[in-house]
Order: C-alpha cells, then structure tokens, then sequence
C-alpha cells in the first residue's frame, strides 16, 4: 500500500462533509419539488398542471450540467449576485431530480386504487383530507423504491459541484492530482469506494424505510434482497 | 429591472454552438452503440450462471451504476494518460466511460427483455436441439431485442444530456463552446440558454420518437 | 327521502339508466335486484355522487344532490353543495373499501373527525359502541388485513355508521364473502332495519334476506324499472316475465 493512503483518505474525507450536506440538501429540495409538481400535474386547476408539467419538462429536457452553468454563471447577470457554490449546488440538484420525482409522485398517486377514493368520498372527507389522510398515506410507500434511485442518482450529481468549486470529495482529488501522479489510481479508488458508501448508506435508509410503510399497510414486507441489486434506474432521461 | 439580453450575440454564438453540437452528439452516437453492444454482453454474462465471472460482472455493474459517472471520466482519463502512456484523447475516453457507465443500466434493460421472453420458447428451442447459441441468436434476442428498444431510446437520450460533464476533460462539446464563447465575450447569460435550448430542442424531438417507437412495440 | 326524477344515465353511446323515476320513502328498506349490468350500482353511485346523472335529477331529503338550485333554474353542484350531500348518505362497498394505512379504530374516527368537527375522544367513543355493535370490539387496534372478509365488511358497515347517515346504501354487501360469512353480515343487518330509522336502499342476491327484510323490491333490467312492490308479491307472483325468468335463475329453481 502506497505511503500516501493516509493521506489521501484524511484529504478527501475532508471534501466528504460538503458531499453529503449537498445530497441532503439535494434530497430535501427533490422531496418539497416531487411532491410540488406531482401533486401540481393532478391539480384541478388548469393553470397548476400547466405550470407543473413545464418546470417537469424544462428541468428533464435540459442537462443537468447546462443547469448547473446557467444557474451559477448566467442567473448573477439577471439577479445581480452569485450564490455560495454549495447553495447553488444543492438548487440545481434539487431543481433536477425534483422534475423526475415530480413523475414518481404522480404516478404512484394515481396507482391508489379508484376504490380508495371512492371509500373516502362516501364517508364526506373533504378533497383535501382524502388526499392527506387517504391517498398519500398509500402512494409514499410505492414511491420509496424510485425515490432510493433517483436519490443515488442525486448522490452521484453531485460530483458536478466540482465544476462551481463547491469544495466536495470530486474538488478534492482534482487537486491532488497534480501532485500524487503515482498514486492517482488510488485516489480515485478512495473517491469511488466512499461514493459506493454513501450510496450503500442510501439504500439502507431506503429499504427500512420501505419495510416500515410496507408493515403500516398491512403487507407482508419483501424479503431481504442484496443491498447493491436495486433493479431498474429511474428513467434518467425523460425529456418532454 | 432591466435584462441585458443581445441577440446579436445570440447570432454569433450560434454557428459555434452548433459545431460543438456536433461533437456532442458524435459522442452520444458512439456511446450509445458501445453501450447497447457492452450492455447485451454484460446480461448474456449474468444470466448464463458463469461461476465467478457472472458475479464479478454483477459487482462491477452494482459498483459502476453507484458512482459518479464524472468521477469515472477523471479516473479513466488521467490514470490512462500519466500511468500507461497509452494516449487516448479525451474525446475517445469520454465517449468509452460513458459507453461503458450506461451499458451498467442497458443490461438491466436486456434483462428485463430476454426474461420477458417466455419460458416455452426456451424449452421450444432446447427440444429442437438447437445448439446453445443458437438459441440466443435466432430465438430468444430476435423477440427480446423489439421491446427493449424504447428503453434503449431513452438511456441514448440520458447519454446526450451527460455528455457536457466530458468539458471536465477539455471536449469541445457544445456546453464547452458556450463556455469558450462567454469568457471571449462575456456574454455568458445568452450562450448558456441557447445551449439549454439546443438541448431541450433536441431531447424533445428524440423523445417523440421514443414514444412513437413505444406505441409500436409496447413497453416492457 | 330519495327521489329520482327521470334519471339518465349514459357512458358514451351506452344506455345504463333510462328515464329512471322513483321514490324511497324515509325509513323505508329497499331492495334492487335484477341481472348484472342492469344498472343497480349505477343507481347507488349516483346517490353517493360518484357518478353524475346525464339527464334528470336525483334528490335526497328534497334537496337536489348532483345540481343545485340556482334562482329558478338547476345547475352542477359545487365541491360545497356535494359536501353539503353526502351527509345524509353512507355507502358500504362490495369490496369493503377500508383504508390500508389506519387501523381499525381510525378508520372509524378519521371521517368524523375531519368531517363532522368532532373530538377524537368523542370519536372514538362512539367508534368503540359501533365496533361493539357488529362483534368487533376486541379488533379496534387491529389492522384490517389481519381480519376475515366478513369482519372487514362489519368494520365497513361500522365505517358508514359513524357517519350517522340517514340514507345507507350497500352494494352487493356479501358477494365477496366467503359462504360461511355471509350469515353474520346479514344478521348485523337484519339488527340495523330493527334497531335504526335509516333509509335502506339495498343491491343483494340473497333473495331469501331481501324477501325477509325488505319493504320493498324493485326489479331493474336494462335501465329499467320493471317491476316494483311488495316482497311477498314479487317472489310469489311477479307479474312480469323477466322477473319470473330472473329468479327462476337465481333461485335455481327447475
Ligand atoms: N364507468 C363506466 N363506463 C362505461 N360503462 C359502464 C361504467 N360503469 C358501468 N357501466 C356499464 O353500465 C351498465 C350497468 O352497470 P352496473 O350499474 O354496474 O350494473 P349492475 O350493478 O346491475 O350489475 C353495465 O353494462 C356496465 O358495463
Ligand atoms: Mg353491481
């Protein structure tokens, strides 16, 4: 083992805080907007699912690079000032998976089955109740297996912070590349294995999250599977 | 307040734009074919129960679909350049990570769609006595390949929309020309949206024509 | 206490309900039976306004449910008016329709607390008799896949209850229960007609229950009324051919 792993682990673990504060703002950002647009698409309201179903096309038919660009470099021209790079950063990994988890909403929203609306019509719940009390309380549960995806996808995003000097484990191995040449195939190795953590550490949350609302439903939770194993990607790619 | 918004230099930055375009979509274009040939390979790997090599081929593509995409770039491309000597340009690295990161999902893909394919036509085919590959050529892939075709379609699309992330290592695709355009004229609000435009112009066309492709041969 | 005043009801070039009239008078218990797909859902949905009538009006207590009354003329009901509705009204569904995520005792609670502005001590109060009433109170904190059809379909009938509606409607309330349960349902209801003044409007094919309890049975058959009165005559001697042809399949009788 090189003479510099020491090293190069306490270094990037250095960039490791900034990663996981901007995947977590990230994801929370991504929740707020899911549920924004997906509830948004079902809106009565004409005006809501147009504007809903435009913020969900824009931010899935542009990339997520362009985003970041347009929104650390362009937006100070029109606003007059720039954003902290980590803010910035969260925004647009936020602004992006929330336009995919915006589909997961709507879609696992429209998976409860009609029947449930109609048991909660009979018994007068308001339209706001039925979907609160009612509805919702069953579709999170089908979204936590997409939500997990699309938060490993947000996990992996964030190595695009590099671009706006956010200061994140990506920045980090960049500037020891000039100077650890030799060892370059082992920072890389520590960057990966500690993104595979985290991703490892996103899953884990999920799955419990996953069994939890499973057991509140009544159903028999799916057996342990392999944490990596996690299926399908979500549909990364989208577009109008 | 008042925007600063030149069309002039939307005018200007267009030509150069477009001939970043061109870069970008080589690289989605070859990407994309290493990814659906690799992809195939890898599931054809997986489920064949080779001991080792089909768990081996399982982590790889667990571990790959785990990390950042960008980071693969870096690594692929500096480790190349400054420990093997081999000389690849960014534009071939970028167009092989990128190849290879997606083929990790495609196989999923041709997973779904070779599983897809029902059991009888396996035991069809074996009761024919058709010799193994055999059967993966002319029976199971010509009725699985169909239907993975949309999802193919979209992943090709998520490939386009990735590759701006290759200016990490100095392409000169066309967010790079963007780049290159404003820091010559600081003009960076008009080059940075004409790119997202060419992109979401171009993601919507291949997305109509994915959902064409879908209502032909269904989805999975 | 229900009134349906020339009521038509089409999907798309399908004729479901066809100049449908009638009355249920308060308390009264009525049975619709008829082939499948002559329309009695149809009829219920519309009550619970989970249908809209195409033409005509229902009324529900004088009031109309799917229009309301706009100077002189009727116009669709608003969210409000339709709130306003479905009071009176409480459905009980063939496939029971209970909430996955309460348990049993919330399922009793949510809707008069969020509807009807009460306590959840009140609510729960008043949960706990109902469960009592239909043999379930050992099963308030269970959770509703944990028990039998026929004790999910009496939680259900709880359900509707607590809401104290004056009309019930149920639909085909034993048809997904399993034969041996059929008999505790039907006895919990045959207690409710006793006990109660609510007004009954009932789709069933126990025809032996139907001829016990009801006031009244109306026979349907392609959107149509076609028979209408008293059990005794209508099982014993009905007067129209399709009605004799009917029960003659159900009952099975050579
Ligand atoms: N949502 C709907 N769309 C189209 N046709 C429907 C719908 N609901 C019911 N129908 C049709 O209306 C007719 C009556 O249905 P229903 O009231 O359920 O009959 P019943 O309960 O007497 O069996 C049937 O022919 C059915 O196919
Ligand atoms: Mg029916």
């Amino acid at each position: 083992m090189s003479a510099n792993f020491g090293l190069i682990v306490s270094r990037i673990l250095e960039g490791l805080p900034t990663t996981v504060w901007a995947t977590l703002g990230g994801i929370a950002l991504t929740i707020v907007l899911s549920f924004a647009a997906g509830l948004g698409m079902l809106s009565r309201l004409a005006v809501v699912r147009w504007v809903s179903r435009f913020y969900v096309e824009i931010f899935r038919g542009t990339s997520e690079v362009v985003q970041l660009f347009w929104i650390f470099f362009a937006l100070p021209l029109l606003v007059g000032f720039q954003l902290v790079p980590l803010f910035a950063g969260i925004v647009v990994l936020g602004l992006n998976h929330g336009a995919y988890g915006g589909e997961i909403v709507r879609g696992a929203v429209q998976s409860v089955p009609r029947a449930q609306h109609e048991g909660a019509i009979a018994l007068n719940l308001s339209a706001a109740n039925r979907m609160v009390r009612v509805i919702l309380p069953q579709a999170v549960v089908e979204m936590i297996p997409p939500f997990n995806n699309l938060f490993i996808q947000l996990l992996k995003s964030s190595a695009l912070l590099v671009f706006i000097s956010a200061g994140e484990m990506t920045e980090i191995s960049e500037q020891l590349r000039p100077t650890l040449g030799p060892d370059l195939v082992l920072v890389y190795t520590v960057v990966l294995v500690f993104y595979l953590l985290l991703a490892i550490v996103i899953t884990v949350v999920m799955r419990q999250l996953e069994r939890v609302g499973a057991r509140r439903l009544g159903r028999v939770p799916r057996e342990r599977r392999r944490v990596l194993s996690r299926g399908h990607a979500p549909d990364s790619a989208g577009g109008l | 307040m008042t925007v600063d918004w030149s069309w002039h230099a939307v005018a200007e930055a267009f030509p150069l734009l477009l001939r970043g375009l061109v870069v970008t979509l080589e690289i989605t274009v070859l990407a994309a074919l290493l990814s659906y040939v690799l992809g195939l390979v890898f599931a054809v790997i997986r489920m064949s129960r080779i001991p080792v090599l089909s768990q081996l081929t399982f982590l790889f593509i667990e571990a790959v679909r785990s990390t950042p995409l960008l980071v693969q770039v870096f690594m692929f491309y500096y480790v190349l350049q400054s420990q093997t000597g081999i000389l690849l340009s960014a534009f071939l690295s970028g167009v092989i990570v990128i190849g290879v990161h997606y083929a990790c999902y495609t196989s999923e893909v041709y997973r779904a769609g070779i599983e897809a394919v029902p059991k009888g036509q396996w035991e069809a085919a074996t009761a024919l006595n058709l010799p193994r590959g055999r059967v993966w050529t002319s029976v199971i892939l010509p009725q699985a390949v169909p239907r993975v075709l949309p999802a193919l379609g979209n992943y090709t699309i998520a490939m386009f929309k990735e590759t701006p992330l290759l200016l990490g290592i100095g392409v000169l695709e066309m967010l790079n020309r963007a780049k290159e355009y404003g820091a010559e004229t600081f003009r960076v609000l008009e080059a940075y949206t004409l790119a997202g435009v060419f992109f979401l112009v171009i993601s919507y066309i291949a997305s109509v024509m994915v959902r064409r492709l879908e209502s032909r041969v269904g989805t999975l | 206490m229900v009134r349906f005043d020339t009521v038509a009801k089409r999907f798309g070039d399908t004729v479901v309900l066809d100049n449908l009239t009638f009355d249920v008078a308060p308390g009264e218990f009525v049975t619709l039976i008829g082939p499948s797909g002559s329309g009695k859902t149809t009829i219920l949905r519309l009550l619970m306004t989970l249908e809209r009538v195409t033409d005509g009006a229902v009324y529900v207590a004088g009031q109309p449910l799917s229009h309301m009354r706009k100077g002189d003329n009727l116009v669709p009901a608003s969210e409000k008016h339709l709130r306003a509705a479905r009071k009176r009204i409480g459905m009980v569904f063939q496939q029971f329709n209970l909430f996955p995520n309460m348990n049993v005792l919330r399922n009793l609670t949510e809707a008069p607390v969020r509807t009807l502005g009460k306590s959840r001590a009140e609510a729960e109060e008043r949960a706990r008799e109902l469960l009592d009433m239909v043999g379930l109170a050992e099963k308030a904190e269970a959770h509703p896949t944990q028990l039998s059809g026929g004790q999910q379909q009496r939680v259900a009938i709880a359900r509707a209850l607590a809401m104290d509606p004056k009309v019930l409607l149920l639909d085909e309330v034993t048809s997904a229960l399993d034969p041996e349960l059929v008999s505790g349902v039907l006895r919990l209801l045959e207690e409710l007609v006793r006990t109660t003044d609510i007004t009954f409007l009932c789709v069933t094919h126990e025809m032996q229950f139907a001829r016990d309890v009801s006031d009244r049975v109306m026979v349907l058959d392609g959107g149509r009324i076609i028979e209408d009165g008293e059990p005794e005559k209508i099982f014993t001697e009905p007067d129209n051919e399709r009605t004799r042809e009917f029960l003659h399949a159900v009952l099975d009788r050579p």
